[in-house]
């Protein structure tokens, strides 16, 4: 057992001293969450709009300065032609335009009714979608004062919508990427790391060294993993802490769940990791394999930004072999939901399983390299 | 060793207190030296004596701190480009690309020292018709024997037909058998006028030599021709005389 | 000038016997166009609702069946209470839960109006906020089906507000998403394969021998770089074709003016990748350096999401990141139809990149050591 204490001894050394990587692997999740906090939003604001307003009176003007008063929207000023406004957009000084019909005034005044268009920049149907949206609102409470002038208020009419945002009423995306960027942060330190760190032993020869030495292949194994292991995990509690600190990111459940669950992901990747290490040869392999076969699916096909229900059928049958998937159901549950473990046990035990094939895979492939 | 009149043949490496340091440790300390067109200089000494810096240096890789060398009559300070166009080196490190033929490395060789195509196959053939590799022209370098390797890695050194070839341990990982044939094609070289600077672990090597250096911490401890070294000594053989040295420096330390 | 030809054969041959280069080049672009174009959309397609209707009544029933038959909305379940609905949204059966009162039917026939409750997850704020949407336009429809002729919150509408969505007016994400894929596929080749590629020769050895030899730093550098350039732009022609037979993106300026500006990008990430690969001496390293850049490159870039939805410090920052320019300069030309003067301050923020970039790396990389 004192070899097997001196092993992972040396394990520990071999990675501190590196400061390269421990900048790496500390350095990055603090990076990525700051600038997924920060940065990365879904929420529409600062829309440039310019106006064609072949009117130019009192009642358009008001509307204009209403709009441009918003918190959602930036007067580029006017515009005479439809072109010029082509041309804004084009050059991507406005991302809206609104175009009131050339008697518009006159129309609302005497018949009551009168048009104007809302151009949005369709290019990203979403955002097109809210920004009409938004000035449809500010049109509306713009008809109403006009209306409170002369008439009372009608009363409310038709279906109402009484609706409820749960979980994230304020709808902050943060809310939605804190809990994918732990999985993603696992995989990249757990799998990434680790598989590399082997197969750059294999490529100096040093681990046929280890394979003569008394250690058993278990014991390796365990001796290269455990320090990723603790790595993790101390990546984990730090994005924690600055989600709650820094973000204000609740966690609604159990912390201790929480991280028996991380531990169940770490290890899961951890297995991956060794799977991968003993299937190639080189670290340019591991690699790619990593990048392409885990990074890329735990970003794109979890759920992590873009959600699974939209996508066409085939790439959701494939998200299911997607470990972080199960684990962002798990722990977007504990952390915005507050819900226990009887709402998630089948995921955990989804996870549980796929963690138990992987690690039976890569002890036994790694068995079958020494012999 | 063909007896040259050395007299008469003039100085193609003149180095005189040729220093350089890494911060505070002087990798090469104040050598000097000078080697004549044709001589073979067998440059010897314990791993971390200094060889392979003295070696960069001299090849316009490295920078010197201080000191004077001309390297076939260009400056290392000023005319390293220069240099670089009268000399061909075979590293440590393996330097054709394994994932080329045969061929393509020498048409690739070729064509950075300016060759035109026409010269570049007219060379390749009879390179190849020398070192007997006709039928492996069309290979990969990665298939291909150590021992070939270094061959045709030295063979292809020498295609623009520079002065003086710097080989960095040349037979490293070689069998006896191919040794000897790699040290057939240096005379042969040599014989051609071609001065050849060599570092070597092997002090068998050693005795081929016209000349040979033999570095210690930095510093040339021994320089002369191999009968000289073995008398100065009072030795044998080259193997004794490097022991001696190695046990009267770490006496003096 | 003569020697230029021997080091671009050479480098040639180098890339397309590389097995581990091959796949990046040829299989990663289609793998990420197909997948990423269809994995990466912010669209709302498939809402799963849990429907409680204490009211069980045609009314109730017509609201349910003209939601499912927009096809956004589909009912995974209809649960009695309110509690066993909402616990749907807890375990992740459902993200949305409509509940109809009691009364929903006569209070909507004797007042004219009636309450729905809606419930949406909102762990996604934007998928929630879009569901929302389509629900009250839904709703806004149904009532006036029903022969109420009013709008939502009550007002006769007297300023009719028209909608247009000029460059995608079918909507269709793909069509966003595309043009910003294809600049991946450039970046990739342009950063990635280029570090790779030169720290390669750092750990064979074969940078010393070529060190030693007459190649001038500037023909070293072109020889590296223009078979890259070379296939970076063969990338973008065949992404432009995947993305024209494939998705059925819009090209609707000119292609010529793409290809004018993707020379240029690539100059930059060349450099990029250049400067990458001098500071490090592992193809690993390499890897790892790329990768952290490609990271936060990619997030700031507006290709995820939007560049104007940042704070006004980081969108300072992504003035810095080449791929933001070049995004909205694919993005604008391809389907806003710009031409060069639209686009002017893009093309010189690549310039000045490319310009400050690729010295900067040349002169970094030395063939001597001091």
């Amino acid at each position: 057992m004192g070899s097997f204490r001196g092993f992972i001894v040396k394990e520990f050394h071999h990675i501190f001293r590196d400061y390269r990587t421990l900048v790496i692997l500390f350095g990055m999740p603090v990076i990525q969450l700051i600038l997924f906090g920060y940065a990365i939003r879904n929420e529409v604001s600062d829309i440039q709009v310019g106006f064609l307003d072949p009117v130019r009176d009192e009642l358009t003007m008001d509307l204009k300065t209403r709009i441009d008063a918003s918190s959602y929207f930036i007067s580029k000023g006017d515009y005479d032609t439809l072109d010029d406004i082509e041309r804004a957009f084009q050059d991507g000084t406005i991302r809206e335009a609104v175009v009131f019909e050339p008697d518009f005034s006159h129309k609302l005044r005497h018949d009551g009714s009168a048009s104007l268009s809302v151009i949005a920049d369709g290019t990203n149907p979403n955002i097109a979608n809210t920004m009409n949206a938004y000035t449809l609102v500010i049109v509306r409470d713009f008809q109403r004062d006009l209306l409170a002038d002369d008439t009372p208020a009608p009363a409310e009419r038709g279906i109402v919508i009484d609706s409820r945002m749960r979980f994230n009423p304020e709808l902050k995306s943060i809310f939605l990427f804190v809990p994918g960027l732990i999985a993603l942060i696992l995989m990249l330190v757990s799998a990434l790391m680790t598989s590399i760190t082997i197969t750059r032993e294999k490529e100096l020869g040093t681990m046929e060294i280890l394979l003569v030495s008394p250690l058993k292949p278990i014991q390796i194994i365990v001796g290269k993993v455990l320090p990723y292991f603790l790595l993790s995990f101390i990546n984990v509690s730090t994005i924690l802490v600055l989600a709650r600190l820094v973000f204000h990111i609740p966690i609604r459940g159990s912390v201790l769940l929480l991280l028996a669950e991380c531990l169940l992901f770490i290890l899961c990747a951890l297995s991956l990791g060794i799977l991968i290490s003993a299937k190639s040869k080189t670290q340019q392999t591991a690699t790619m394999i990593s990048l392409s076969g885990l990074l890329l699916p735990t970003i794109i096909l979890s759920g992590f930004i873009f959600p699974i229900d939209s996508m066409p059928k085939i790439l959701q049958v494939i998200s299911h072999i997607v470990p972080a998937k199960w684990f962002l159901i798990i722990i977007r549950g504990i952390m915005l939901k507050g819900v226990g473990f009887e709402y998630f046990w089948k995921e955990t035990l989804i996870l549980a399983f796929m963690t138990a094939v992987l690690m039976t895979a890569s002890i036994r492939s790694f068995k079958i390299r020494l012999d | 060793m063909a007896a040259k009149d050395s007299s008469t043949e003039r100085v193609v490496i003149d180095v005189r207190d040729l220093t350089r340091r890494f911060g505070d440790f002087t990798a090469v300390d104040s050598i000097s030296f000078s080697v004549k067109r044709g001589e073979i200089l067998g440059f010897l000494g314990a791993n971390g004596a200094g060889k392979t810096t003295a070696i960069r240096m001299l090849t316009g890789l490295l920078e010197p701190s201080s000191g004077d060398a001309t390297v076939a009559g260009f400056d290392v300070y000023r005319q390293r480009e220069a240099i670089k166009k009268n000399i061909g080196y075979m590293s440590q490190k393996f330097s054709l690309y394994e994932d080329l033929t045969v061929f393509e490395n020498i048409r690739f060789y070729g064509g950075v020292y300016g060759l035109t195509r026409a010269t570049i196959k007219s060379k390749s053939d009879e390179l190849l018709e020398r070192l007997g590799l006709q039928h492996a022209r069309d290979h990969r370098i990665s298939g291909l024997p150590l021992g070939w390797r270094q061959k045709l890695a030295f063979s292809v050194a020498l295609l623009h037909e520079p002065e003086i070839v710097f080989l960095d341990e040349p037979t490293g990982g070689v069998d006896p058998v191919t040794r000897r044939q790699f040290w057939d094609l240096i005379y042969e070289t040599a014989a051609n006028g071609v001065t050849v600077f060599a570092t070597t672990h092997y002090m068998d090597e050693a005795e081929y030599c016209d000349r040979v250096s033999i570095m210690v911490d930095g510093r040339i401890e021994a320089y002369g021709t191999p009968n000289a070294l073995k008398n100065q000594f009072e030795v044998s053989s080259m193997d004794d005389v490097f022991i001696r040295l190695a046990r009267s420096t770490s006496q003096s330390s | 000038m003569r020697t230029l030809p021997f080091i671009l054969q050479k480098e040639f041959l180098q890339i397309f016997r590389n097995r581990s280069l091959l796949p990046i080049i040829f299989v990663l672009p289609i793998v990420q166009l197909v997948i990423l174009s269809n994995a990466a959309t912010f669209e709302v397609k498939n809402v799963r609702m849990s429907v409680v209707d204490e009211d069980q009544t045609e009314a109730s029933r017509g609201l349910v069946r003209k939601m499912q038959a927009t096809g956004y909305f589909s009912v995974v379940a209809n649960s009695p209470t309110a509690d066993q609905g909402a616990d749907l949204l807890l375990s992740t059966a459902a993200s949305m839960v409509i509940h109809f009162p009691l009364h929903f039917e006569r209070d909507l026939r004797r007042s004219g109006t009636a309450r729905v409750q809606m419930i949406f997850d909102a762990q996604d704020g934007a998928k929630a906020g879009v569901s929302q949407a389509y629900a009250s336009s839904v709703v806004v429809d149904y009532s006036r089906e029903l022969g109420a002729n009013i709008v939502l919150d009550g007002i006769p509408a007297g300023i009719d507000v028209i909608p247009v969505n000029w460059f995608n007016a079918e909507q269709r994400y793909t069509t966003f998403m595309v043009p910003g894929i294809l600049v991946l596929l450039v970046t990739i080749v342009g950063m990635f394969i280029s570090a790779m590629n030169i720290v390669r020769e750092k750990e064979i050895g074969t940078i010393e021998q070529l060190n030693v030899t007459p190649i001038t730093k500037s023909q070293f550098v072109i020889g590296k770089l223009m078979p890259l350039w070379v296939i970076g732009l063969f990338e973008l022609a065949f992404g432009l074709i995947v993305a024209k037979l494939l998705f059925d993106v819009p090209m609707v300026g000119s292609i010529p003016l793409v290809f004018a500006m993707a020379a240029v990008y690539l100059v930059a990430m060349l450099g990029f990748g250049l400067w990458l690969s001098t500071m490090t001496d592992t193809q690993q390293q390499a890897m790892f350096l790329a990768w952290f850049f490609m990271v936060i490159f990619i997030l700031m870039s507006g290709l995820f999401t939007p560049i104007e939805s940042m704070p006004h410090w980081a969108q300072n920052i992504a003035e810095l990141n080449p791929l933001a320019h070049f995004i909205r300069i694919m993005r604008r030309v391809l389907l806003m139809g710009a031409d060069f003067s639209a686009i002017r301050t893009e093309f010189y923020w690549l310039v000045g990149f490319a310009m400050t970039i690729l010295p900067m790396a040349v002169r970094q990389y030395r063939k001597v050591s001091h």
